[in-house]
């Protein structure tokens, strides 16, 4: 409800917002569409003309690509299970009475904050070295030979680093999730005869699975795009190279834009069927 | 100066048209309350008039001048919500300097103005308070003080007691009376309660379905109630309405007869019936008679006490000089 | 709930919570304390806690690398630059949308999060490309710029969700007061949404700070903020764990701090407010 002044007052203040938004959208994603047809090689030649299918064809042939989509899955799919495990059973304990929650929880969301440079390096060097890291000193301490993580168990490695860095989010959201859940409903059906575990699984899990698909979705968009911390830690060697760090390597590093642009057309398409998803989520609540 | 006139005006949000064309001046000085059902049309009718949504078809005029596309800020009216929408982060002294701070009036006759209307309405000892800790009649007072600061042409009030309570409504309705009294400027005010309007107005607009079903002075609308709906809708308890037999047996539609113009015995009378409720006030007596063949439900409004009980067998015998009579359209039978 | 816990489960919940609570931490705090050590007491084995000669020579030393201080300036620049930007061009929108809903305002909040589902690898090289062409490669103004508008869409959905839980007759009680457009976003609007804005800046203050894609491809020595400063750490200067420590450290405080403040804006902000 409003007048025909503040209608067309409403349009001209989003209208920055919303042309911004749109150029930035719109710009890159042709020029990128546009390159992916081309056989483009800005240090030897530029732009050679159109290819058609050819560096879409290229790129997934490429006996690099399936490597790189497993190990994306391998990380994506590592970590979504590691911080939704952990981060329900962290966010039920977390909500139980106890001293010092505000500190606990500080403690705990505190990873989140670290810029992934840091967070990379300080696990890359600190902990992982396989001379002076902490774990090595802890395997040496029980008699064991320490492991060059991120060349022997890069994959591993990094997914821990990554899940050390998400776990503080899936906590968060799950444990504002579990706090919202009427206790009247547990103790309901505590009456009702119903031991601990039950009530977990038929009254907090269905409680939560709405802010689980939420972190499902979130985390995967964040780390289908995860670039720094294998930008550190392996450089994309020892098997760590994933979709994403191909892309970049195809672009930046070996200047095969065509290619890469090719292979950015599949990384958007993938991003955007768990976007539809996310946003219908989203979008139902913006009704409420 | 405060002449408020609407010309032929209509609003449709969509494809619904809520304000039907409707004509209606609002003389200088005058107090006139809109009142009907939630969802009349009569808080659409007062933001037409402030500006706070456009008509869709029509004109208004503010002493004499078209303001149909002049925005809020620009006609000169002063509005009072049903929520007081007071600027929370700001203090009393601020709240009620901000209008004049938007007209730019000079500090020291801002600063006298808002002496003024703080000693007017006992909010001298509030000024440098912020709205959240005031009591919900102070905050009334303040939203009241915000509007008369900036000497508008005329006060809109939307329904400005319904959050308050049964007591401090009374207080109020009383302080806002006065006002007008002291002010003598226009005043539009959108109640739901038939009772504000009757206490306060010099003239009602009584709406439904955006249509103006009557307008007139209080005692007009209940002596002479054009239509059978404003007949119910004006006075309390209300009025009661039978058709059928009855008021065939005086020739028309339907006939209406106020509780207070029913006289109760407990041997003889026209109607006969059971008792129901009764609600005893002390000074009167409501009673609820059933079982009367007339309608549903007879209520009759007694000064004083009657001694009667649930199910004790009741006479009614209308006073029928008073007795509304209604066509077939509902249409009243002068 | 008024339930009689007996003391053993609370010490019990108590003791597990800060067991991992402390482990979490345990990397963050074991930088801290090795920033404030020697390069040799760093690395030896056993591991010294606590009981160790404290020194500032790691910050000294990183200090005294001659850059240091433009990788923070540029940071700082970077991060505050994107989100006063973005503010600035966010409010009106914001307005618009909770006080003048239309048929297309849910279509347009939702189109808005779509352009964050962007992945930025698929775009990398028209970025890469306009900013060569436009002279903004290793430009401070080139990532204020592209930072702004990755985090436009949170920005206008956080302001969006605190302005509507203001009620619209104040909005129309001072448009009745005579305040234009401006002056009633300015006087009413704004201080009365302050602390939504003050999370919704700290926010992303934050991910703007921690972004590590865009501010590591599109610079070189000019314009790198912190996170490149510390990429830079990545080899051989890695192996000196007490100055990267200190420099860890010294990029990572001001965030974390200001992070604590902001961790319940968080979840409503990352999840555009699904979550409650």
């Amino acid at each position: 409800m409003a007048t025909q002044h503040s209608r067309s007052a409403a349009r001209i203040m989003m209208a920055p917002a919303v042309i911004l938004l749109l150029g930035w959208m719109l710009v890159p994603l042709i020029m990128t569409l546009i390159f992916s047809f081309k056989k483009y090689l800005p240090l030897r030649g530029g732009d050679l003309g159109w290819v058609g299918f050819e560096n879409y064809v290229r790129f997934v042939s490429s006996s690099a690509f399936w490597p790189a989509v497993w190990t994306t899955l391998i990380i994506v799919g590592g970590v979504l299970l590691i911080t939704i495990l952990f981060g329900v059973l962290l966010a039920i304990l977390l909500n139980q009475p106890m001293w010092g929650q505000g500190v606990v929880r500080i403690l705990i969301i505190a990873p989140f904050f670290v810029m992934p440079t840091v967070s990379a390096l300080v696990w890359k060097n600190m902990f992982m070295d396989p001379t002076n890291g902490l774990f090595a000193h802890l395997w040496r301490f029980f008699g064991a030979e320490p492991v060059s993580w991120l060349s022997e168990a890069s994959l591993s490695s990094i997914i821990m680093i990554v899940s050390w860095q998400w776990l503080p989010f899936a906590t968060l959201i799950l444990l504002t999730a579990i706090q919202s859940l009427d206790s009247e409903q547990l103790e309901a059906a505590e009456m009702d005869g119903a031991p601990p575990l039950k009530r977990f699984g038929y009254i907090t899990l269905p409680h939560l699975s709405r802010a689980i698909t939420i972190v499902l979705l979130i985390q995967t968009i964040f780390l289908l795009a995860i670039f720094a911390e294998i930008f550190v830690t392996t450089g994309g060697a020892f098997g760590t190279r994933t979709l994403t760090y191909l892309i970049f390597q195809r672009v930046l590093e070996s200047q095969n834009v065509g290619l890469g642009s090719a292979g950015g057309v599949y990384a958007i398409i993938l991003a955007n069927i768990i976007a539809i998803f996310l946003m219908r989520i989203v979008g139902k609540n913006l009704d409420a | 100066m405060g002449q408020i006139k609407l010309n032929q005006v209509t609003k449709s949000f969509g494809d619904v048209q809520v304000i039907p064309p409707l004509d209606l001046t609002i003389e200088d000085g005058e107090f006139t309350v809109f009142v009907g059902p939630s969802g009349c049309g009569k808080s659409t009718l007062l933001r037409l008039i402030a500006g706070l949504e456009d008509i869709t078809s029509g004109h208004i005029e503010i002493d004499g001048k078209d303001a149909t596309k002049v925005p809020p800020a620009k006609r000169g009216l002063a509005m009072v919500f049903q929520s007081y929408a007071l600027y929370p982060h700001m203090t009393v002294r601020k709240n009620i300097a901000f209008p004049m701070k938007m007209a730019g009036i000079p500090e020291d006759e801002q600063k006298r103005r808002i002496e003024g209307a703080a000693k007017a309405l006992n909010l001298t000892d509030y000024l440098d308070r912020k709205p959240g800790q005031l009591s919900g009649g102070q905050r009334q007072r303040v939203a009241i003080g915000r509007s008369i600061v900036r000497e508008p042409s005329a006060f809109l009030f939307d329904e400005p007691l319904s959050n308050l309570d049964a007591a401090l409504r009374v207080g109020m309705r009383l302080e806002i009376s006065e006002l007008h009294e002291r002010l003598k400027t226009t005043m539009i005010y959108v109640t739901h309660d038939q009772v504000e309007a009757m206490t306060m107005a010099d003239k009602i607009v009584v709406l439904r379905a955006g249509y103006i079903e009557q307008v007139g002075t209080p005692l007009e609308l209940y002596h002479t109630p054009r239509n059978e709906f404003v007949a119910g809708f004006i006075g309390s308890p209300k009025m009661n309405i039978f058709s059928g037999p009855e008021a065939a047996k005086h020739g028309v539609n339907s006939i209406g007869i106020r509780p207070e113009h029913i006289d109760v015995s407990k041997t003889e009378g026209l109607w006969e019936g059971r008792v129901g409720v009764a609600e005893h006030l002390g000074s009167d007596t409501f009673i609820h008679v059933h079982d009367t063949g007339l309608a549903d439900m007879v209520t009759v409004r007694i000064t004083g006490d009657i001694a009667v009980k649930h199910g004790d067998k009741i006479f009614l015998s209308p006073q029928l000089e008073q007795l509304h009579r209604f066509d077939a359209q509902g249409l009243r039978i002068a | 709930m008024a339930r009689a816990v007996t003391q053993q489960r609370k010490i019990l919940n108590t003791t597990l919570a800060w067991g991992i609570g402390l482990l979490i931490f345990f990397p963050i705090l074991w930088t801290i304390l090795t920033s404030f050590k020697t390069e040799a007491t760093a690395i030896a084995d056993p591991p010294v806690f606590l009981a160790f000669d404290w020194t500032l020579e790691n910050y000294t030393a990183v200090l005294e690398r001659s850059n240091y201080a433009r990788f923070l300036w540029n940071s700082i620049f970077i991060a505050g630059g994107s989100t006063l930007l973005g503010i600035i061009i966010a409010i009106p929108a914001a307005w618009s949308m909770a006080f003048v809903p239309s048929k297309r305002t849910k279509d347009i909040l939702l189109w808005m999060l779509s352009t964050k589902m962007l992945p930025a690898v698929g775009v990398l090289y028209p970025i890469y490309l306009i900013c060569i062409k436009m002279g903004l490669l290793d430009s401070r103004l080139a990532l204020v710029v592209i930072l702004m508008l990755m985090n436009l869409p949170i920005i206008v959905w956080m302001l969006y969700t605190y302005f509507r839980e203001i009620p619209g007759e104040i909005l129309e009680a001072a448009r009745m007061d005579g305040a234009s457009l401006k002056e009633e976003i300015l006087h009413v609007l704004t201080p009365m949404a302050i602390p939504g804005i003050a999370s919704t800046v700290l926010l992303n203050f934050i991910l703007a700070w921690n972004e590590a894609f865009w501010t590591l491809n599109l610079t070189a020595a000019k314009a790198a903020p912190l996170t490149a400063f510390i990429a830079s750490y990545s080899s051989p200067e890695g192996l000196f764990f007490a100055k990267l420590s200190a420099a860890s450290t010294m990029a990572i405080a001001p965030i974390l701090i200001l992070g604590w403040f902001s961790q319940k804006q968080l979840v409503s902000g990352l999840t555009f407010g699904a979550v409650k």
